[in-house]
């Protein structure tokens, strides 16, 4: 298991926040991870906790206070953003700036870390598309606009965006934010069949279907910040420490959170 | 995947129209001209009289040729900028350079007549007001660059543009209160805008910048794709978001500057061009949307100035006035029909 080569995406001794000329603003810190390779990884966490931090960390967006983040044993500062654009794509909250797209043109932007200097797509650029589209059920859709979808259409389409982009790792800020239970648990259950073989992060608020799917998950509470696979962190009761403990209990039984009556 | 073969046919017809157009445009104006005396002169034939082979070459071809450019070039520059700071409303302008041009030409013309003489006549040859415009509209697009070197926030940026823009109206606003009528007179006519007063020597400095702004679109394609995902998406495929903002804010600082120069602030056609041309073209991708929009720019132009020459007549209508008449109802009509502008 502590094979190095069995990672990856690892964060050593990492303090997360933003840079001040009085003081350093930290968010969190001593976060020490190893996700496998094929993982899926579930990140929770209250409000403002600093999950977006720690993502956007993690993507090279902003740069870690202190400690290191690993990528394929390599040092992620060592990265150009085009050479992380091959090895690590993303779905972000934000919705694509220009909603006049289709979705075969959105999936198709997923391919630009390879294609030429004015973008032209080869057959394997094509094949790739094909693939990702398929894989979230969204080659029916191909030719409609984005602005057509709907929200959870939608997240399928730029999920299939960064499947295009043929990276080991995906990360997800809130994939399942303004869906319903059924499109949820469907968003849920693409990422789980996709981490088969690829690394799959995301951040989310949905705990009890997370601690469901996922192999390994980051617990970020005020004190400190847990790893492990579910079932250990409940024995070691983490989720209880999630929130404050006068309204809502964690119940380790049923691995789900109840109104303190 | 990429519908390129499907608009051959769209591509094909907005050729054809444009050589329709262009011949229309050529032989329509205040002399009659018969088509076949138009064509022998197009092709350096002797016509029946010495005067309309001269009205021909040295004036209605350079004012066609011109409006190809202008109207090319402004559709470019306003889809550009509509990619860019990702806003329907985004048009070559709003960076300020129409503003910058105007206040170079006023500094000029209303400036002029505080020095006199004839040192104040020379400075208001033709030359000169193409050189005041094309200064003015340097200053403000370095001013903008210089400031999107510090500023990363796109929106800031256009904020910036609109107050530089702001800020050179009321300068212009002030000279003006100060001048007398006659040069007042003569401002106004300039910013009224105008395709005809342009020389075969203007053409060629009009055309290099032309086809570097040109070069330097078709350069930012990709960028400009990656861009209609939002900046986060495009950095985090590896897109240099800093140098391709640069090179999309020179390429339509130089259409637009050296257009402004030569024939004035011409409004709407950068706005409302790429609006029509989505309508018949329904795709995002600026690798098929660029050389769409060059063409119905061009297009639209040359039927704005057969308009404004109001054709058999010895009148000629601000061109300005014209390109505003013929695309705020097209504007209003898309916002009608589709309720909204999509970019």
């Amino acid at each position: 298991m502590s094979n190095p080569e069995n990672y990856t995406l690892q964060t050593e001794k990492l303090s997360i926040g933003y840079f001040h000329k009085t003081g350093n603003h930290v968010v969190a810190k001593d976060l020490s991870f190893s996700l496998n390779k094929g993982a899926l990884v579930g990140l929770v966490g209250s409000n403002g906790i600093g999950k977006s931090t720690l993502l956007r960390t993690l993507c090279k967006v902003q740069e870690p206070l202190y400690g290191k983040v690993i990528i394929n044993e390599k040092p992620l500062d060592t990265y150009s953003f085009e050479s992380l654009a091959e090895t690590l794509s993303v779905v972000l909250t934000e919705v694509p700036a220009s909603k006049n797209m289709t979705v075969g043109e959105l999936v198709a932007l997923g391919r630009q870390p390879y294609t030429n200097w004015l973008g032209t797509l080869t057959e394997s650029d094509k094949t790739h598309i094909i693939q990702a589209l398929q894989a979230t059920e969204m080659l029916p859709y191909k030719d409609r606009k984005c602005y057509e979808l709907s929200d959870g259409q939608l997240q399928r389409a730029l999920i299939a965006r960064a499947l295009a982009q043929d990276t080991p790792i995906i990360i997800l800020d809130e994939p399942t934010t303004h869906l319903d239970i059924y499109h949820r648990a469907s968003i849920l259950k693409l990422l789980k069949t996709l981490s088969k073989n690829k690394t799959i992060l995301f951040s989310t608020h949905e705990i009890d279907l997370a601690i469901q799917l996922c192999d390994q998950m980051i617990v970020m509470t005020p004190e400190k910040t847990y790893f492990g696979d579910p079932c250990e962190l409940i024995e070691a009761g983490c989720f209880s420490a999630l929130f404050p403990k006068n309204l809502i209990d964690f119940d380790g039984e049923t691995g789900s959170f109840r109104i303190v009556k | 995947m990429e519908k390129t073969t499907t608009y051959h046919k769209h591509f094909f017809a907005l050729s054809i129209l444009l050589i329709v157009v262009f011949f229309g445009n050529i032989s329509l104006g205040s002399v009659s001209i018969p088509l076949k005396e138009v064509a022998k002169a197009l092709f350096f034939l002797d016509t029946e009289k010495a005067s309309w082979t001269f009205i021909i070459q040295d004036y209605r071809l350079p004012k066609a040729l011109t409006a190809i450019m202008v109207g090319a070039g402004l559709s470019i520059s306003g889809l550009l900028m509509q990619t860019l700071f990702r806003n329907p409303l985004a048009g070559p302008f709003v960076l300020g350079v129409s503003s910058g041009a105007s206040l170079g030409v006023a500094l000029l013309i209303m400036g002029a007549s505080g020095i006199g003489g004839a040192f104040g006549l020379l400075l208001l040859s033709k030359w000169s007001l193409v050189i005041a415009a094309g200064l003015g509209s340097l200053l403000v697009m370095l001013a903008v660059l210089a400031v999107t070197v510090r500023v990363k926030d796109t929106m800031a940026i256009l904020i910036i543009g609109l107050m530089f823009g702001s800020v050179t109206a009321a300068v212009v606003g002030v000279l003006a209160y100060f001048s007398p009528a006659e040069q007042l007179q003569q401002y106004i006519f300039w910013s009224f805008g105008s395709l005809g007063n342009n020389s075969w020597e203007g053409m060629v400095v009009l055309a290099v910048c032309f086809f570097v702004g040109l070069l330097l679109s078709v350069v930012t394609i990709k960028p400009l794709n990656a861009l209609l995902l939002g900046e986060n998406y495009a950095k985090s495929q590896g897109l240099n978001i800093g140098k391709s903002r640069l090179f999309i804010l020179i390429a339509t600082c130089i259409l637009a500057g050296a257009i402004t120069a030569f024939a004035g602030p011409i409004a709407f056609i950068g706005l409302a061009v790429p609006h029509i041309t989505r309508q018949f073209f329904t795709t995002a991708n600026h690798k098929i949307l660029i050389p769409a929009v060059l063409l119905s720019g061009a297009i639209l132009m040359l039927i704005c100035d057969s308009i404004a020459q109001v054709p058999f007549t010895d009148y000629t209508l601000p061109i300005n006035a014209i390109t505003s008449l013929v695309g705020a109802p097209v504007v209003i009509w898309l916002l009608v029909r589709k309720r909204k502008l999509l970019f």
